[in-house]
């Protein structure tokens, strides 16, 4: 299959499964919210070394948040909702609640929940209080500034990790270009590419001949590797980046990714191919043909 | 399901049964049949109040001038209860879940000891909002109470979890003994406003004179101010913007108590 000169490797993405949650953050204005938003999400790329994935989701106007104040949307990702409830903690607390101005709100009904502000509060040694609104209690922990305001539990729900794509191009510019594209044309609600700006140049296969190492350098994608190793790249491919994306559900991670290889693919965009490790990484397989076609 | 009173009782009549949980998936005979106090003695609902079947999703509708019948709605858990016209006291008290909505004004004791639910009344409310009965320690431990008019002295007497919003005034000892839990005036508060309150949040737009034993704190503008006031809005409460974005002064107290409440102006 090809979108006009790139061809779609008729392969599928691997994925696995995770669990999400969405937080709300708000500021006396965009900045503050946006400065913790960039803190709380930072080192959070893969779950291989950094225990969870997490990225803003996208920039909420001040009518669409609890307090009527400027916020962001952050999702973030772990292997469990144990797991969720650990970083969130961990991320609030030390890159929210330190952030001049901001507040911190669910932003996910679910069936489950995790406790977050039940636990934080006790930063407020005593001088912690809450307030129920609406059905949902808010801890108020007095900080030196003023008050941090904390919903008390957040949603978590199954959630889709992983799912990815990589743009074989000819050269650097004109793969940067590429994903440059894909990456703004795949704002769906729902989803984060968590790489520095979506994109990640090291994509990894599972294992290593190293013991301790669960992943390591995906040698069949490197172009400075095609003489050492068994490689997939077409002759005339200079560089490999990959997007990878999490969703909450695996429909917005399918659509994120049709939008996305729609755009990367065009001049000196030689393929669009995918991670696929045989089966061996993840229950969720995204066929990039179906993808175009309208399916998954 | 439709009631309507078609004789309006010379004493208090006192109808606990008035409320969907006893009345919904009952027949009319049946409903008529049900026992109310009229004054001292014991009477049926069918002598006072016509009935008329009817499905309507859950609500029962009671109409008329209610004012001298009490404990509408009393110990309800779900469903919808709308009345169409003023209703006595005790309205809802000890309420566990689902709705009421007075088109009209309410006696005293509204939500007395109530734990769940929600009553919204439309006009003025009486004494005793929310509170405890006289000799209990403990008042509303749950639910909401909306007011969009005036109500008198005494507004969460003993108060100790949920929600109490005024659109007007409140009259003297607002917030008296509150436990914790929220009283939000958006009028002007009585008199010794949060007397002996141990925990807990009294906000007002308005200036107030407190008691000494209130300690002045700051002027700042708490996020949970903005967010409280954004839910009573979207609630059908009208607030100014400078309500939502403006500082309050914050105020700690009762002094006499745990000193761990705290009594909210707006500063503007």
């Amino acid at each position: 299959m090809f979108l006009g000169s790139t061809e779609i490797a008729d392969t599928f993405a691997e994925a696995f499964a995770m669990w999400g949650a969405r937080v709300i953050i708000t500021g006396e204005s965009e900045k503050w919210a946006l400065a913790a938003a960039r803190s709380m999400t930072g080192f959070a790329t893969s779950v291989i070394g950094c225990k969870c994935e997490a990225g803003i989701e996208r920039l909420l106007v001040a009518e669409e948040t609890p307090d009527g104040r400027p916020g962001v949307s952050v999702l973030l990702f772990a292997g469990s909702p144990k797991g969720v409830g650990s970083r969130l903690i961990e991320r609030i607390g030390q890159c929210v609640m330190t952030c001049p101005t901001t507040a911190c709100f669910n932003g996910l009904k679910t069936k489950e929940s995790i406790e977050i502000g039940g636990k934080l509060r006790y930063f407020g040694d005593g001088y912690q209080a809450s307030k129920v609104i609406g059905g949902s209690r808010f801890w108020r922990i007095p900080v030196m500034e003023g008050e941090f305001l904390v919903e008390e539990s957040f949603g978590v729900q199954p959630a889709v990790g992983g799912g990815n794509f990589l743009i074989l191009g000819r050269d650097l510019s004109s793969t940067l270009s590429a994903a440059e594209r894909a990456v703004a044309a795949m704002q769906v609600e729902g989803v984060i590419m968590p790489f520095p700006e979506g994109v990640v140049r090291s994509g990894s296969k599972p294992g290593s001949r190293y013991k301790s190492l669960p992943a390591s350098t995906n040698e069949a994608y490197c172009p400075s590797l095609r003489g050492r190793a068994k490689t997939q790249l077409p002759e005339s491919v200079g560089c490999v980046l990959e997007i990878v994306v999490d969703g909450l559900t695996e429909q917005a991670v399918a659509e994120a990714m049709r939008r996305g290889i729609c755009a990367a693919a065009g001049e000196s965009v030689i393929q669009i191919s995918a991670g696929n490790y045989g089966g061996s990484l993840g229950q969720f397989q995204f066929a990039l043909h179906a993808l175009l076609q309208g399916g998954s | 399901m439709r009631l309507s009173l078609h004789t309006a009782p010379e004493v208090p009549l006192e109808t606990d049964c008035l409320c969907p949980d006893q009345l919904l998936g009952k027949s009319a005979k049946e409903i008529a049949k049900l026992l109310v106090f009229h004054g001292n003695q014991r009477a049926e609902l069918g002598e006072f109040f016509h009935i008329q079947e009817g499905a309507q999703n859950g609500t029962v509708t009671v109409e008329g001038d209610l004012a001298k019948v009490k404990q509408v709605g009393a110990g309800m858990s779900d469903g919808k209860l709308r009345i169409v016209g003023n209703v006595g006291a005790h309205l809802g008290a000890e309420m566990r879940g689902g709705e009421i909505v007075v088109e009209g004004s309410a006696g005293d004791w509204v939500g007395r000891e109530m734990r769940g639910g929600r009553i919204t009344i439309l006009g003025d409310a009486g004494h005793l909002v929310g509170s405890a009965v006289r000799g209990a320690a403990v008042g509303m431990t749950g639910g909401e109470i909306f007011i969009l008019g005036s109500a008198k002295n005494e507004v969460g007497n003993g108060m100790r979890r949920g929600l109490i919003a005024i659109a007007g005034d409140s009259g003297d000892f607002t917030g008296v003994n509150l436990k914790a839990g929220t009283v939000v005036v958006l009028g002007n508060l009585g008199l010794r406003s949060g007397a002996g309150m141990v925990r807990g949040t009294i906000l007002s737009t308005q200036p107030a004179e407190l008691l000494p034993t209130f300690c002045y704190d700051t002027t700042y503008r708490p996020p949970i101010v903005r967010t409280l006031l954004l839910y009573l809005r979207r609630q059908g409460f009208t607030i100014e913007d400078v309500y939502i974005n403006g500082p309050y002064r914050r105020f700690s107290g009762d002094a006499i108590e745990l000193n761990k409440g705290e009594i909210l102006l707006y500063a503007g």
